[in-house]
Parts: C-alpha cells; sequence; structure tokens
C-alpha cells in the first residue's frame, strides 16, 4: 500500500506539473456548470431541485476526459523506458498499476469536490433529494473508475499516448452506447446480456439514487477486469 | 554479493538474443561486457536486473534466485537502464526522492542519502533544476545517481558514460572504480579503452555467445598465437641479407620491412622472448647495430575484432 501511494502522488504531482489537470479541472468545471445552470433543460428550465442535469453532463464528459488524462500513464513510460527503472525497483507490476488508477480517480475526486458548491446552492434553492445526489456521486465514481482502468490497458499496449486514448475511447464506447443500442435491437436472453453490460444502464439507476449491489459488483467487475489485463500486459512486455 | 547466471537463454520470436551463456561475477569485482551492436549485452543485463524473463537458465544474485523471488533480488541491485530513461519533467531532487522512497530508504534517511547521491555525483548546481533542463552529461549523472541511491550490493550499468565529454568520462570512471570495490558491477561499453580502464575483467559476447573471458592479459595471450616484435637495425648496406638471416632464425614466422628506406622489420614469431635473444645473437655477429627491439602489445581493438568478425 506504501509503494502504491509512492506511485499515485509522483502521478498526482505529474498531473499538475503537466497542466492536464488544470485543463481538466477548467474544462469540466466550465462545461458541467454550464448545462447545469445555463443551457439547455437546465435546473431553471426543468423547476426542479434535482442534480439531474449535472450527472448527466458529467456522465459525458468523463467519458471524454478520463482518457485523456490515462492515455499517457503507461504509454509514455512505454516509450521513454522508464517503465524499465520503475519495474526493476522493490515494488509488483499491480502496485505501480494501483497507483497509477488511484491518482487518476483522486484527480477526478478533486474534480467533483470543486462542484459541491452546485448542490449546496440547489439545496438552499428548493427541497432536494439528499439520497440521490449522493448515490449519484457515488455512481460518477464508480463509473470513473471502470474507465480509469479501461484507459490504463489501453495506455499499457501501445507507445504512443493517442493511440492509447484512442483505444480507451473505442472500448469505452462499447460500455457508453453500443451495448445499450444492441440491447434494444436484440430480444430475448441476448438483450438481457447487452442489458446488462451497458454501462448507462446501471450509471443511470444510481444517478436516480437507487444504490443495487448489482450496480457495484458490475462496476468494480470492469475496474477488476481492466486492471488485471494491465497487468497481463506489463508481464507480456517482460516474455 | 556474487551474481551467477547459468544457461541464461533469451528468445526473440525465433531469434536467439543470448544463447545459453553462463557466468559468475564475484563481489568486488567489475566486470566488462563488451560486443557488437545486437550481440545480446542489452538484453542479458535487463535479464539480470529482473526486467526480462529468460527463456531458460538461472540467475542467481547472492543466495537468491532472480527469477523466482524477483521482489527480495531488486533490493540488491542499482540499475542504469540502457539510454538512461528518467521522467525528465520532474526536478532532479524530487525524483531522486521518488526513487528513493521506491527502494525502502527509511523516510528519515531519504534527504540526507539524496543529498550524498548529489555530492558524490556532482550534482550541487543542478538540484533544483527539471532533469529535461539539463545536458545529456547531467542527466547521465542523475542516472547514476538513482542507481545508486539505495547503496545497492549489485550494479548493472548499461553502457554508463554515453554522451560524456571525456572529462565526465573519467570522473565517472574513476567513480565506478571506487564504488566498485565493495560492490558486484557489470557494465557494458562500446569504448574499449574504457573498459579496460575500468573493469578487472572482460568478457566478450558475440551473436549471443560468450566468446572470450577473462583479464586483458589473458585475452591478449589467447587471442594472438604469434608475437610481433618491431625491430631496428643500423649500418647495414644490403636489406635482403638481414631480411634473409632473420627469416632463417628458428621461431620466426614471418618477416617484413616496415618502411621502403629504413630498416624496420616486423617479426611475427611464436616466441617472442627466444627470438629476441637470437636476433641480438645475430646482430651480435654480424656487427649490426640493433637500435630497435619492441615487443608490440595486441590492442584490445585487435581482440574485439578478431573475435567478433566473422
Amino acid at each position: 500500500m506504501k509503494k502504491t501511494w509512492i506511485i499515485a502522488k509522483r502521478e498526482l504531482a505529474s498531473f499538475f506539473d503537466s497542466l492536464m489537470a488544470y485543463i481538466l479541472l477548467v474544462l469540466f468545471l466550465g462545461f458541467s456548470g454550464l448545462f447545469t445552470w445555463i443551457l439547455g433543460s437546465d435546473i431553471f428550465f426543468i423547476n426542479q431541485a434535482s442534480l439531474q442535469a449535472f450527472f448527466s453532463v458529467s456522465y459525458w464528459s468523463f467519458f471524454f476526459f478520463i482518457p485523456a488524462l490515462t492515455m499517457r500513464l503507461l504509454a509514455e513510460e512505454n516509450r521513454s523506458g522508464t517503465i524499465e527503472l520503475l519495474l526493476t525497483r522493490p515494488i509488483t507490476d499491480w502496485q505501480v498499476i494501483s497507483g497509477k488508477f488511484l491518482a487518476t480517480l483522486l484527480l477526478i475526486i478533486i474534480a467533483l469536490a470543486f462542484t459541491l458548491p452546485y448542490y449546496i446552492t440547489v439545496a438552499n434553492i428548493g427541497p432536494i433529494d439528499h439520497g440521490s445526489v449522493i448515490s449519484g456521486y457515488f455512481g460518477l465514481i464508480l463509473m470513473s473508475s471502470a474507465y480509469i482502468s479501461i484507459g490504463l490497458l489501453a495506455s499499457s499496449i501501445s507507445n504512443n499516448q493517442i493511440v492509447g486514448f484512442l483505444i480507451a475511447l473505442t472500448i469505452g464506447i462499447l460500455f457508453h452506447i453500443i451495448f445499450g443500442v444492441l440491447a434494444s435491437s436484440f430480444s430475448g436472453s441476448l438483450s438481457d446480456i447487452f442489458n446488462y453490460l451497458s454501462l448507462s444502464n446501471h450509471y443511470q439507476s444510481m444517478a436516480r439514487g437507487v444504490i443495487d449491489t448489482r450496480d457495484i459488483i458490475y462496476f468494480l467487475s470492469i475496474v477488476f477486469v481492466g486492471l488485471v489485463s494491465t497487468e497481463a500486459v506489463l508481464k507480456r512486455k517482460r516474455m | 554479493m556474487d551474481i551467477k547466471v547459468e544457461n541464461l537463454t533469451k528468445l526473440y520470436g525465433v531469434q536467439k538474443a543470448v544463447d545459453d551463456i553462463s557466468f559468475v561475477v564475484k563481489t568486488g569485482e567489475i566486470l566488462g561486457f563488451l560486443g557488437p551492436n545486437g550481440a545480446g549485452k542489452t538484453t542479458t543485463m535487463k535479464a539480470i536486473a529482473t526486467f526480462l524473463l529468460p527463456d531458460n537458465g538461472s540467475i542467481y544474485i547472492g543466495d537468491n534466485d532472480a527469477i523466482k523471488s524477483p521482489q527480495e533480488v531488486k533490493k540488491h541491485i542499482g540499475y542504469l537502464p540502457e539510454n538512461n530513461p528518467l521522467y525528465t519533467e520532474m526536478p532532479v531532487i524530487d525524483y531522486l526522492r521518488f526513487v528513493a522512497a521506491l527502494n525502502n530508504v527509511p523516510k528519515q534517511n531519504i534527504d540526507e542519502r539524496v543529498l550524498e547521491m548529489v555530492k558524490l555525483c556532482g550534482l550541487r548546481g543542478e538540484k533544483h533544476k527539471k532533469i529535461e533542463e539539463l545536458s545529456k552529461g547531467y542527466q547521465q549523472r542523475v542516472g547514476l545517481a538513482q542507481a545508486l541511491i539505495h547503496d545497492p550490493d549489485i550494479l548493472i550499468l548499461d553502457e554508463p558514460t554515453t554522451g560524456l565529454d571525456p572529462n565526465q568520462i573519467i570522473e565517472i570512471r574513476e567513480l565506478i572504480k571506487k564504488i566498485g570495490r565493495s560492490k558486484t558491477v557489470i557494465l557494458s561499453s562500446h569504448i574499449l579503452a574504457e573498459v579496460e580502464a575500468t573493469c578487472d575483467r572482460i568478457m566478450i559476447i558475440n551473436k549471443g555467445k560468450i566468446v572470450a573471458n577473462g583479464t586483458t592479459a589473458e585475452l591478449r595471450n589467447r587471442s594472438q598465437g604469434n608475437e610481433i616484435l618491431i625491430v631496428e637495425i643500423e649500418g647495414i648496406s644490403d636489406r635482403d641479407t638481414v631480411y634473409t638471416a632473420v627469416a632463417e632464425l628458428p621461431n620466426v614466422e614471418m618477416v617484413d620491412f616496415l618502411e621502403n628506406e629504413s630498416a624496420k622489420l616486423e617479426i611475427q614469431s611464436s616466441d617472442a622472448k627466444q627470438t629476441k635473444k637470437l636476433i641480438f645473437d645475430l646482430c651480435v655477429k654480424n656487427n649490426w647495430y640493433l637500435s630497435q627491439l619492441t615487443p608490440v602489445e595486441t590492442k584490445l581493438e585487435d581482440i574485439f575484432r578478431e573475435l567478433t568478425l566473422n
């Protein structure tokens, strides 16, 4: 755990040093603020004290931002050869991967922490369902974890950051949209399978305030499979 | 702590990068690793540093098996990979702190250890600069500092002096020599003179196989069956008489005039010691003045070329 934290601290510092973190914060807060308060079906338009608008904007922004954050995590180490330095230190591959995962998740949590004023403001305007807000935030964190692990896997495959970004988006779009589309175009058990695989179903029920263990297991399985596959890719490169 | 490599084989596809090599490096020894590009030096070093998993064979660091218990072995190894990869966006001092923490240096000792390395590797003026702002020579020092920060028993340096100017090369060489007294060091290099100056033992590898292993003196003896003498004789009228007289001596295999006008000969013999005496006697008998009689040492370059060129 200590080693994981050493890696996470360095990665987090590197996000801020490379301005990546600031760009993410500005863009994310800009987008989510715009759509929550000013544009489209914003809070004043729907005339309800709820953060539904915010949660659906965040759902889309993280889908694009997370691959941009994760793309360099391992691709850059592969390209410059620093992966060799890292993996020959007394640290396991798993600690390296989980450290990088943790750093990105912390950055997402920092970004989400900046949106707490939205919650406080809305709570002051009218009666808000506190449970659904907490569940919504929880859902965003779980969803981000899933995309971070997918992004890490994509980044481990290539030496090229852009390739890492595109692979992450491609895998991401399956979970984000395509499984959902497939679910509605099939019927029977095939439809059920695609329905279960579709990330938006699981996220939307959480954003509405329903915390179901099946959803939590769904997100955690993606995280687990993503990270374990990343470890396998790293091991494969050393064969 | 000794390094013991047994029957190490590493394949890249069907190509054998390292082909069944075995060797031992003892504590306090500096082993120079030579070979043409693509001979398998880097692959071998990567395998010892636990980065690459070999297809066959075993590596022991002290009593630990590097393949079965890499985590234990890694603690004892300081490694400078080829091309010296570094987190170039980090300031030197932050980077060294990071590596120290990764290497289990206790928290209270990290600052002290980092400063020691900064001093040892001559980075005092650069310690707050970002690594990408440093010249290649200074970056190489950072690479060396990170390899040494946990005071490892074993040092693996893959071309530690590339990109350095002659002064820096000498400094780094002295540093490696100093550190190498108490540690086990393997270093690879293209610069033969450097290996000769720094290393106790030289191992030449070609096409994945060890083709020579020994001290420079041993390599010289082994590679050159014939020894070469340069002889200059003055006060002769006829070069041909000299030529035939020398060529008729026992042990002499080949005689050749070096320059057109003077009487400078290159003599290849199977036993230089005896030949010297015979040449001297020959000159005395014929009243020739022997003004030069020099044994020519085979250069390491020649040995290298002989062993690695097919």
